[in-house]
């Protein structure tokens, strides 16, 4: 899960991390007292999880009360790169920057190790500096069991050959940031640009963080940090219970078992859409391993709850999913739609192999419901969910 | 012979005494793999009897190989308590460490992998995320299930589990000598160079399928390990052609960053290294039997 440039410092913070002040609104009016409580200036930012909003105008220097209000006034609800802006910080003015640097903590998933990216380059996009100067990239890797260690964080500070009147300050901040990163069981933790300022001191001016959810369990306050403005409503409900959802944009609703499986379902359809008009898949969703016939119904439910979704295709090879299961799901989850008196008038291409594949076919054959038939290979039954869809 | 797991393979199942863990231990019982043992330190000394077969449990994975012998432990224990679950395998030393465990927090699966590393990689991981491996006839260490193809030539290597068993479902009739799934995550144990260099070795191997997807650079690390290094064929196939890019597919490592990590780009790696790519699963197990029958 990516962060907000003001959750990110708001982490940067609690880990010891030097940000600037700053509070986070979303009416025009709230900028007035913020603006005040920073003592009458301040910096109007866009919270938006897109780079370049300076560019696009989301970022405006306040001198008074009012401008910050008529900045905040302009700036909400404007459209960066197709985010909309909910939400702005009214930040602290930063003090005149004389250097802007990088420094960053990722993943390295090549080498399976944790990586110290620094730069004396700051300000840009690292992969910009990357491209035009690679030399003034440096690349530490770090021991996920050792950290960084103040050993560590001056071999960084060498790495990237920081001034020597800002290293001890550097080799701090990255101890903290790196804090950061493992405390809060971030992939990434990014500062760009870690400002030198006319005092002296260095201070985190804007950042990245992006969280694992994997970690959840143990990260209570997360939970806290989600987007919920952004989520689209399928993918929001299809979260709540528990289903992994990816809403796209074609006409094929698409439920399989197994991420690989329903993947290559997706590219299944777009492959056989190509013969019928283009059709492409609605979503991605995956009811996972050993799914009941509830899971299935849960999931059958969202997808036909998509405006978008013309046909649909059920794509299962049992593992230690039983096909009966997924056979029964099918016909629990018409029923209980028809019982609600929602009219399902969807076609559904079933095809089911693997583990139970001939009981839940009798099932389907059993139950003889019109709107779904099967067809029992992939490319087969993909095909026939393309045409039904395009046929709509 | 097969590759990591043989008839030989004395297997403990750390987790057994959980539901999936009981469940799956029945299966791989089934299947003919020879467990030796369960690991949970609060039922150390008991014993559970899977239709007739009594395996007993031990406190620690050291104790279960000094009294078995056991070389391979499959690991059913839940995300929270997973890294320690491993450290305790790896300290063991037991060669082969098959962790089948979803949703392992990557600050704990780079720990893990770190730490394996610092003790020299005396214990091979497979995982985390990932359906373990089969050697049909043989052994089962995993959640594959073990009926859906017979012994062969075939050595197939896979970060999905369902396609994993697509494939060796559209391949029954030929067979595999190996199955191995290596898992969906950013930081996995065995990858697919691994397997492709194992199965190279392998004498019982004459054919290698390889099924990748999206996300990181695993398969153009593995496309230019094949141009340099194996002489058998090797048919591949990549899903997430159709993924848009940010959005995670499911595996906590499928995603498409920026121009990297798209299914094109390991397409085009693995054909430039001589690796025929099927379009669908389909077509793929079809080049597959073309080039081992003809």
């Amino acid at each position: 899960m990516d962060l907000f440039e003001y959750q990110a410092r708001d982490l940067f913070a609690k880990h010891g991390v030097p940000v600037l002040a700053g509070e986070v609104i979303d009416t025009p009016e709230a900028a007035r007292e913020a603006t005040e409580k920073l003592g009458g200036k301040s910096v109007v930012k866009a919270q938006v999880k897109v780079g370049g909003r300076g560019k696009a105008g989301g970022v405006k220097l306040a001198a008074s009360t009012d401008e910050a209000v008529q900045h905040a006034t302009n700036i909400l609800g404007m459209d960066i790169k197709g985010h909309t802006v909910h939400k702005v910080m009214i930040a602290e003015t930063a003090p005149e920057i004389v250097e802007e640097y990088y420094v960053s903590f990722l993943l390295d998933r090549t080498n399976r190790t944790f990586l110290s990216i620094a730069s004396v380059e700051g300000g840009m996009e690292i992969e910009e500096v990357a491209a035009t100067r690679p030399e003034a990239v440096a690349k530490t890797p770090i021991d996920a069991n050792e950290g960084v260690t103040p050993e560590v964080a001056r071999q960084i500070v060498a790495d990237a050959k920081f001034p020597a009147e800002v290293a001890d300050q550097i080799a701090e901040i990255l101890q903290t940031l790196w804090k950061t990163f493992v405390a809060e069981d971030a992939l990434l933790v990014e500062v760009n640009p870690l400002a030198k300022v006319a005092s002296g001191k260095v201070i985190a001016l804007d950042g990245k963080v992006s969280l694992d959810e994997n970690a959840d369990f143990r990260q209570p306050e997360h939970e806290a940090l989600e987007d919920k403005d952004a989520a689209n409503p399928l993918e929001a409900a299809a979260k709540a219970k528990n289903l992994n959802y990816v809403k796209l944009d074609g006409e094929v609703g698409i439920i399989g078992n197994g991420a690989g499986l329903v993947m290559s379902t997706l590219d299944v359809v777009a492959y056989a859409g190509e013969n019928h008009g283009g059709v492409k898949p609605a979503n991605f969703l995956d009811i996972g391993g050993g799914a009941s016939a509830q899971v299935m119904a849960n999931g059958l439910e969202i997808i036909l709850g998509d405006a978008d979704v013309k046909s649909v295709f059920v794509n299962v090879f049992g593992g230690i999913t039983a096909c009966d299961e997924v056979a029964n799901g099918i016909v629990q989850a018409l029923a209980l739609l028809a019982e609600k008196g929602e009219e399902v008038t969807k076609p559904l291409v079933v095809r089911l192999d693997g583990n139970n594949a001939e009981l839940g076919r009798k099932i389907l054959s059993d139950a003889n419901h019109p709107l779904v038939q099967r067809v029992d290979t992939m490319d087969g039954a993909a095909d026939k969910a393309a045409e039904l869809a395009a046929a709509k | 012979m097969a590759i990591f797991l043989t008839k030989d393979s004395k297997v403990i199942v750390q987790g057994m005494t959980g539901a999936t863990g009981m469940k799956h231990t029945k299966l791989m019982l089934g299947d003919g793999t020879n467990i030796v043992g369960g690991v949970n330190p609060r039922k150390a000394g008991t014993s559970v009897d899977f239709d007739g077969t009594e395996v007993p449990v031990f406190g620690t994975v050291k104790e279960a190989m000094e009294a078995t012998g056991a070389n391979v432990s499959v690991l059913f224990v839940p995300p929270a308590f997973s890294k320690a679950a491993v450290v305790e395998a790896i300290d063991a030393e037991i060669p082969l460490a098959v962790v089948i465990t979803e949703g392992i927090a990557v600050h704990d699966s780079a720990a893990f992998w770190a730490y394996a590393k610092s003790k020299g990689n005396k214990t091979r991981i497979i995982g985390p995320n990932c359906p373990g491996l089969i050697t049909p006839g043989q052994s089962n260490a995993g959640i594959i299930p073990g009926d859906i193809t017979k012994p062969g030539r075939i050595g197939l290597v896979s970060k999905s589990g369902t396609l994993t068993y697509q494939m060796m479902y559209e391949l029954r009739d030929l067979g595999f000598s190996s199955a191995v799934g290596i898992g969906g995550d950013p930081v996995i144990g065995t990858t697919h160079i691994d397997a492709l260099e194992a199965f190279e070795a392998d004498p019982d191997t004459d054919l290698i399928v390889m099924i990748g997807e999206i996300g990181g650079d695993a398969e153009e690390r593995a496309a230019d390990y094949i141009a340099k290094h194996v002489t058998k064929p090797v048919v591949g196939y990549v899903a997430g052609f159709t993924a848009p890019e940010g959005k995670t597919m499911g595996h906590a490592g499928a995603i498409v960053s920026g121009s990297s990590g798209t299914a094109q780009a390991k397409k085009e790696a693995l054909e430039a290294a001589g690796v025929k790519v099927g379009k669908t699963p389909t077509e793929t197990a079809k080049l597959a039997r073309e080039l081992l029958t003809k």
